[in-house]
């Protein structure tokens, strides 16, 4: 099978230029590289919120739940622990994972719930055509701030560090190889995962040159140290004109959710007697 | 006697619903038929809380106002409860804490002072008084001490010392006889819920607390091990209603339950289980608002909430059950409908069904209709959306081989890809609302409409959920039919029409203020004659809606 399988018949619309085809063609290639490896793609369930990046799961043949804004993480959460043999990535905008849908995120985090979430982090709502998102720069002008968005922007990796994911990266659109590298790792990483993908936008945030000159890859960098992820994480907050470092902060193999949750999936009970009982009981 | 009711109240934290429990079960050992009212405050500790244990030689679903025995574990239930006294009301009261004994048949105790001596905490007051009450309606303490040691899982010994203290110290005021009549099961309309949905097949059960449907939580919790569910209870009932859809694409069946301020948190998921057709099924435990209202007491003001929350126009199912039976039977066909149709439901409870105490019989439930869900016959190539003449596409659950399972929150095409193409669009919400139909047709081979027929044929009480016990009362006594849908999304408008032949006078009785089922059952033409309407956020008792039938009817 080559990458190619892995489109569909639906008709491309992102911008031409636009970040989302780095993020669409790694994920198409690293979902071509675990099916080599033998997990059968049948078990990669997408799923996607709404806005541009959402259009992923209409192009790529695989599984997927085209869910709805801010809600991309409790879907995945719901399809992980229904059937934990499926490998689910979540992909979700910046609006839509950190702004509508932030408090899902913390959660899942928390529990290091066994998902993947991919975040196309362009700092633009692009779908409603232009206003400042939970990580534009204070200042920024969009539709909505017209004047300059009058609030600092959220720094999401070291919320989500915070708040207990076990794995967390960086990666920038223009850099398929390492998106490719990261995504392979996030995926075969056991909790959870979080990549914030500087998205470029071409039409409404245009922030190319500014990440070429200031992106640079993590290297000789300890993944196993909190501390160590969380200062490198703080290096650039997002609104500075600072280095932007990229690759994996942060790696920690612990418990995760659904291992924690023992009850379910127990075979050859027998409901009707079952109930019997509990109606005897409450005799 | 053929009937007994008694208050017990005291503050809250007093372990009055305990009590509630252990009374109830004591009567319903002796044959009675029970049901238990509860009435606490939104608070933890301090306030008023009581529950009145009505135990009957027939079946019964509401609570009486004039009872035959008040338990007073403080001065303030007297006080509160003084018009509730019969003429010649019993009452025992601790002594301690109440020195003016009201003009009743008294029987005071130091109840402090017995705990002392028997070096019980106190918070087994009302254990103390119940082994009194036991002495007091001439039941041997073997019965109490059987249910005792059922319904404590602690401090089993040191409550039996207590409650003897309590029976010794008493004296025999009636003696309520056994009856031979088999004892049924007395469960909570919140547990017949929670079992019912169990029997619809129900896998995972996720949920945010809020009164009156936290306790189907708890008690899902509690025997999750026993029927292998997952029981999540995640951080808001977005993430509820989102986790369970998830679960319902990957084939697991899930259900969610909260009130009404919880279900508007919900509506987005509503929808998006109408749009991608994923089931669901949604308990909504009615309660008084707008907004927090009164969040421990009942209403039924949500029901043109669930008929038409959600953006935009899809197939749901929506019951209201009226007693335990009712609540177990119509949670499991919601189950099997929204996996039939892929569609959700929502079973409109409220906090007196929720959580008033009923007996369960389960030999009186009908059997369950067989209804299974359109499973993909692995021949043809998988379409998530394929268009049938029913609406039903078939269904599949990752991961099958070669196969591609796609559900999508936008307009799509059979596949599951976006479309936003005017044809397809047509298509596509044709197929989805198709499915009422054949709903609507299945549902004719059940009884979805109540009718209980009276000597007067001309008048008719109309009634929905939690009503259905205190109409069936007033009706019975009255001679007058009470007519009870049960089905109220799609309408059962032929049963409901085969009901009403011969009524000339419809009174509706439902708990809101602006008539809810009544405005329904107006869109189809058929009008009500006069309107009992109660919206204190307590529950219709026997003689109130005596009283309140009689002066329509004269």
């Amino acid at each position: 099978m080559t990458t190619q399988d892995l489109g569909t018949y639906a008709k491309n619309t992102w911008c031409p230029g636009c970040g989302n085809f780095a993020i669409l063609n790694s994920i198409k290639a690293v979902l071509k590289s675990i099916q080599e490896e033998g997990m059968p793609l049948e078990n990669v369930v997408l799923v996607s919120g709404i806005g541009c990046h959402a259009k992923i799961v209409d192009y790529v043949n695989a599984n997927s739940f085209y869910s709805i804004h801010g809600r991309v993480t409790p879907v995945a959460e719901g399809i992980k622990l229904a059937n934990p043999n499926l490998k689910v990535i979540g992909f979700a905008g910046d609006g839509d994972a950190y702004g509508e849908g932030i408090e899902h995120l913390i959660f899942a985090a928390k529990r290091n719930i066994n998902i993947t979430m991919i975040i196309h982090n362009n700092r633009v709502y692009g779908l409603t055509t232009g206003q400042y998102t939970p990580t534009s720069p204070l200042g920024f002008k969009g539709r909505s701030t017209p004047k300059g968005s009058i609030e600092p922007p959220i720094n999401p990796l070291e919320l989500m560090l915070a708040s207990g994911a076990t794995f967390l990266a960086r990666g920038f659109s223009h850099g398929i190889e390492q998106l490719k590298k990261i995504f392979e790792e996030a995926i075969n990483h056991k909790g959870f995962a979080l990549i914030d993908i500087l998205q470029v936008c071409v039409t409404f945030y245009n922030m190319y040159e500014y990440y070429d000159k200031r992106t640079y890859e993590l290297k000789e960098h300890n993944t196993g140290d909190y501390f160590e992820a969380l200062n490198k994480i703080r290096e650039w907050n997002y609104h500075d004109d600072s280095k932007i470092p990229l690759g994996v902060f942060y790696k920690k193999e612990t418990t995760t959710f659904e291992e924690r949750l023992s009850t379910s999936k127990k075979e050859g009970i027998n409901i009707d007697s079952n109930i019997e009982k509990v109606l005897a009981d409450a005799t | 006697m053929d009937e007994i009711s008694i208050l017990i109240g005291g503050k809250a934290g007093f372990g009055i619903d305990r009590s509630g429990a252990v009374l109830g079960h004591l009567l319903n050992k002796l044959g009675y038929r029970i049901y238990i009212y509860r009435d606490y405050p939104s608070l933890i500790r301090g306030g008023h809380t009581f529950s009145i244990i009505r135990a009957s030689k027939t079946r019964i679903a509401v609570h009486n106002d004039k009872v035959d025995f008040v338990l007073a574990l403080n001065k303030e239930t007297l006080d509160l409860h003084k018009d509730k006294l019969k003429k010649d009301c019993m009452c025992i009261y601790d002594s301690d804490q109440t020195t003016i004994p009201p003009n009743v048949c008294c029987l005071g105790l130091p109840l402090s002072k017995f705990l002392k001596e028997e070096n019980g905490p106190e918070i087994m007051r009302n254990t103390c008084i119940i082994g009194a009450l036991t002495k007091a309606i001439g039941i041997d303490f073997s019965v109490l001490e059987s249910v005792l040691k059922k319904e404590f899982t602690k401090d089993v010994e040191l409550n039996l010392k207590v409650a003897k203290r309590g029976f010794n110290e008493a004296k025999e005021l009636i003696r309520i006889e056994p009856l031979k009549q088999e004892s049924f099961p007395l469960l909570t309309g919140n547990q017949a819920i929670a079992l019912g949905l169990i029997k619809g097949g129900l896998n995972a059960y996720i949920s945010y607390p809020m009164t009156p449907s936290s306790p189907i939580l708890h008690y899902l919790a509690n025997i999750a091990d026993d029927f292998g569910l997952d029981v999540i209870h995640p951080e808001s009932e977005i993430g509820v209603i989102l986790m369970a859809l998830g679960y319902a694409y990957a084939g697991r069946k899930a259900a969610v339950g909260t009130s009404g301020g919880g279900f508007c948190l919900m509506t987005e998921g509503l929808s998006l289980s109408g749009m991608a057709e994923l089931p669901i099924v949604i308990v909504l435990g009615q309660r008084p608002g707008p907004s927090t209202g009164l969040p421990t007491y009942s209403s039924q003001t949500d029901l043109h909430f669930a008929l038409n929350a959600g953006q935009g126009e899809f197939v749901r199912f929506i019951v209201a059950p009226g007693d335990a039976e009712e609540a177990y039977y119509w949670s499991a066909i919601s189950m099997n409908m929204s996996w039939k149709y892929q569609i959700p439901s929502i079973i409109l409870s409220d906090k007196d069904m929720g959580e008033g105490v009923f007996n369960f019989d389960l030999k009186t439930v009908s059997q369950l209709p067989e209804e299974k869900p359109y499973m993909w016959d692995r021949k043809s190539p998988y379409k998530r959306y394929l268009v049938a003449e029913n609406g039903v596409s078939p269904l599949a659950f990752p991961p099958v081989k070669n196969e591609i399972i796609k559900v999508n929150s936008y307009e799509h095409d059979e596949f599951g890809i976006t479309t936003e193409e005017p044809g397809e669009t047509i298509k596509m919400q044709e197929k989805r609302l198709r499915k009422e139909k054949f709903l609507s047709e299945d549902l004719e081979s059940i009884e979805t409409v109540n009718l209980y027929e009276g000597q007067n044929k001309d008048i008719a009480l109309l009634c929905w959920g939690s009503n259905k016990g205190v109409c069936l009362e007033i009706g019975k006594k009255l001679g007058v039919k009470v007519i009870q849908p049960i089905v109220l999304n799609p309408f059962p408008i032929k049963q409901f029409q085969q009901a009403l032949s011969g009524v000339k006078r419809l009174i509706s009785v439902e708990n809101n203020a602006t008539a809810q089922l009544t405005r329904l059952v107006n869109n189809y033409g058929i009008s009500v004659y006069e309107k009992i309407l109660k919206y204190d956020g307590r529950p219709f008792s026997v003689e109130e809606l005596e009283k309140k039938v009689k002066e329509v009817i004269v």
